[in-house]
């Protein structure tokens, strides 16, 4: 990797090189969804890749994600390995059933018969106005079932190597992309002007093929005081609250939710002593659930305060007061001051 | 052609006669494996519905009065087309020669099972059959047939899917979704429609049968639909041939309707009794498949009652002798399950560390909970 020469890209650009290598790479490969054929995706990320490979291996499909997901479980015990979109993770619902009991099952309750070798690309997340249809986050739905993984991408960089590790992976893969952080790092500070991708270190991305292995976590930033884990958008957010108060936190991006890094995170935590669990999603039975209880079983003799969660509300995304429902700086930089009190 | 869907295509008149443009005009020799493998599947059904009452296995489903569907179909089309089935459809495995001992050692969930114990009885999968892992979720399987002739089409590939459902379950989302799938891509597929008017206790009318047939919903989505006598396997097989012509030239998708009645309860879990009167079955109009299929091959002189009853019984020995080889494996709850650690395994193709540790633990709760060797759970 360090010899390849890379290119800055935005976030929708590195995984649209992933999609593309993948797609020159291996022949089974196959990409559909609503609007990703001709137009190239809502969201433009699978924009020219019809084009060059052909309708046979990036098409257009009805509204219907059920049905993409279904015939994705046919094609994949054919001996494709489909790449399907879901436009937004809000419409992946009537497609769940096909998720669950079929794709996430098909290798174990068939022992190897047949496997369902798909990557399910859903952009997740708020902060963009999209209220309560085009925002949510529910990472947690699949987390919780047997036979799936999440995988959810915080940078250009990361998002193509994950991807590609997805798409050759041969179990049933759900990659989160979202979609705040599709155009740059957002911080979390809504009234700031936008960054780009262009000025960050992680735009910079390789050419060619690379792979980030699933499972393994990224240490964002090292430190002592506190752990932060954290996933996606809100990565930048807790770091750009960090830096601001000056604060020696270690961040973790925990980039894969299952199967999850549990070594980094239990390296990480018993080293600083204080975790912080930051996403967006709502927060009742949330993925924060499962990390503090596991922190709690594996590091508690460690610990010197009670863990915290900064999430969403458990209420729909609103459209009009987004910000005062996202976890942003101020959510979390209570959350921060709590941890450290009487440090 | 859209009469078709309305309609009831039958070649086997009430006498055994094989009459009309739906003829397929089989040969003697097939006819009789048809009737062979319909008789045989009646047989494996009868002693492995006993074995479920004998405390042997946990769950059977009959498909007695449903067999033509199956074996018309699977004789209609290649061996390697690929079928995704319903639950009532074990006559596609016979039909193709399947090992009984397979099935039956899947229907104990015993050590020889190679689905490791771990789907309920009957939810076979047997890939080198062309035939694909049963889902207990209703009408899955039919999107999934659609994705799999969409890439058998992509690929340009000869080979065809199919697909049964039961009329119940066409209320699913999922036979939307397949339909228009199969219309808008064109994909060499044939959709049936097993229509035994009764899903578990509600009659086909909470489908939509008293409104229209179920071969008139492809009407809708631009597809060919056949509405055709499912106790008849002359046209079962005839539909299913002319459809997968069809579908293998490029002509895209058939929704075959079979019109036919589950003799038994849905499961060995209900009793019939409870929600239909038990005179129905005798005044079915349509008749028994197998006897039919008798019928005509003694009407053209090829078959006789002797050679049908020697038949039966050496059918019903072969299954016996397959039951025994399969309970040298044991059946279920008698200890000769798969090894524990099986229990892990497939989830993900590698093992990640949260399902090591908690292999780790269920192999510890082992040795208290059953702590002299070769114990375990009965």
């Amino acid at each position: 990797m360090p010899d390849a020469p890379a290119t800055n890209m935005n976030m929708i650009e590195a995984i649209n090189e992933a999609l593309d290598l993948m797609l020159a790479r291996d022949p089974d490969v196959v990409i559909f969804g609503e609007d990703v054929g001709y137009f190239g995706g809502v969201f433009r990320a699978t924009a020219g890749l019809q084009r060059k490979y052909g309708k046979n291996r990036v098409f257009d499909t009805p509204i219907n994600e059920c049905g993409i997901i279904g015939a994705a479980v046919g094609m994949g015990a054919y001996g494709l390995r489909p790449v399907p979109e879901i436009q937004f993770a809000d419409y992946i619902y009537p497609g769940l059933d096909q998720l669950v009991s079929e794709a996430a099952r098909l290798r174990y309750r068939s022992a190897g018969d047949f496997i369902a070798p798909i990557t399910v690309r859903s952009p997740f997340g708020g902060g963009i106005f999209g209220g309560q249809t085009h925002s949510q986050s529910p990472e947690a739905m699949f987390t919780h079932v047997a036979g799936l993984k999440t995988v959810i991408p915080s940078t250009p960089h990361d998002a193509k190597g994950l991807l590609i590790a997805a798409i050759e992976d041969n179990d049933p893969v759900i990659f989160f992309e979202p979609k705040r952080i599709y155009n740059g790092p957002f911080t979390g500070y809504y009234d700031r002007p936008a960054e780009p991708w262009a000025r960050h270190p992680d735009s910079a991305v390789p050419e060619g093929y690379y792979s980030i292995p699933l499972g393994k976590a990224r240490i964002v930033r090292e430190g002592e005081a506190l752990t932060v884990l954290t996933y996606g958008t809100m990565v930048h957010v807790a770091s750009a609250v960090i830096a601001d108060k000056g604060i020696d936190a270690e961040i973790i991006d925990l980039r894969t939710l299952v199967p999850l890094d549990i070594e980094a995170i239990e390296q990480s935590v018993r080293k600083t002593g204080r975790c912080m669990i930051v996403h967006e999603a709502t927060r009742t039975s949330g993925f924060g659930a499962e990390l503090s209880a596991l922190v709690q079983e594996r590091c508690f003799y460690h610990l010197e305060a009670p863990i915290e969660r900064v999430t969403g509300f458990d209420t729909p995304y609103p459209h009009s007061l987004e910000w005062a429902y996202f976890p942003g700086p101020v959510r979390i930089g209570e959350a921060i001051d709590r941890l450290l009190e009487g440090n | 052609m859209r009469d078709l869907a309305y309609g009831l295509v039958r070649v086997l008149d009430d006498e055994g006669n094989a009459v009309g443009p739906w003829n397929p005009r089989l040969s003697p020799d097939v006819l009789r494996r048809m009737l062979r493998a319909m008789a045989l599947t009646r047989a494996f059904d009868d002693r492995m519905f006993r074995a479920q009452r004998q405390g042997k296995t946990s769950f059977y489903m009959k498909s007695l009065g449903e067999e033509a569907v199956s074996i018309g179909a699977a004789f209609a089309l290649q061996r390697d087309d690929m079928c995704f089935p319903s639950y009532r459809q074990q006559g596609i495995l016979i039909a193709r020669d399947w090992d009984l001992v397979d099935m039956m050692n899947q229907i104990y969930s015993n050590k020889g099972d190679r689905l490791k114990g771990r789907q309920l009885p009957i939810m076979y999968s047997a890939k080198d059959a062309s035939f694909f892992s049963i889902s207990g979720n209703l009408t899955t399987q039919v999107p999934q047939a659609v994705g799999w002739a969409m890439a058998s089409a992509a690929r340009g590939d000869t080979r065809i899917a199919a697909s049964w459902c039961g009329e119940g379950s066409t209320a699913e989302g999922d036979f939307h979704a397949a339909l228009t799938f199969a219309t808008v891509y064109r994909a060499p597929v044939v959709l049936n429609v097993v229509n035994n008017q009764w899903a578990i206790s509600s009659f086909a009318g909470f489908a939509g049968a008293e409104s229209t047939t179920f071969a008139a919903r492809a009407v809708g989505y631009g597809i060919a639909g056949l509405r055709i006598d499912g106790n008849d396997a002359l046209a079962v097989y005839a539909a299913t041939a002319w459809a997968a012509e069809r579908a293998r030239t490029n002509h895209g998708p058939t929704l075959i309707e079979h019109f036919t009645y589950r003799a038994e309860g849905h499961s060995t879990s209900d009793d019939p009794s409870a929600y239909r009167s038990s005179e129905e079955r005798s005044k079915w109009p349509l008749g028994d498949p197998v006897a039919r299929l008798k019928a005509h091959l003694i009407a053209i002189g090829e078959w006789d009652e002797a050679r049908h009853a020697a038949q039966d019984l050496e059918l019903a020995e072969q299954v016996k002798a397959a039951a025994k080889a399969a309970e040298k494996n044991g059946i279920l709850g008698h200890g000769m399950h798969q090894p524990f650690a099986t229990m892990f395994e497939d989830v993900f193709e590698d093992m990640p560390w949260h399902l090591k540790e908690q292999s780790a633990q269920m192999m510890s709760e082992r040795m208290r909970k059953w702590p002299k060797p070769g114990e375990g759970p009965r």
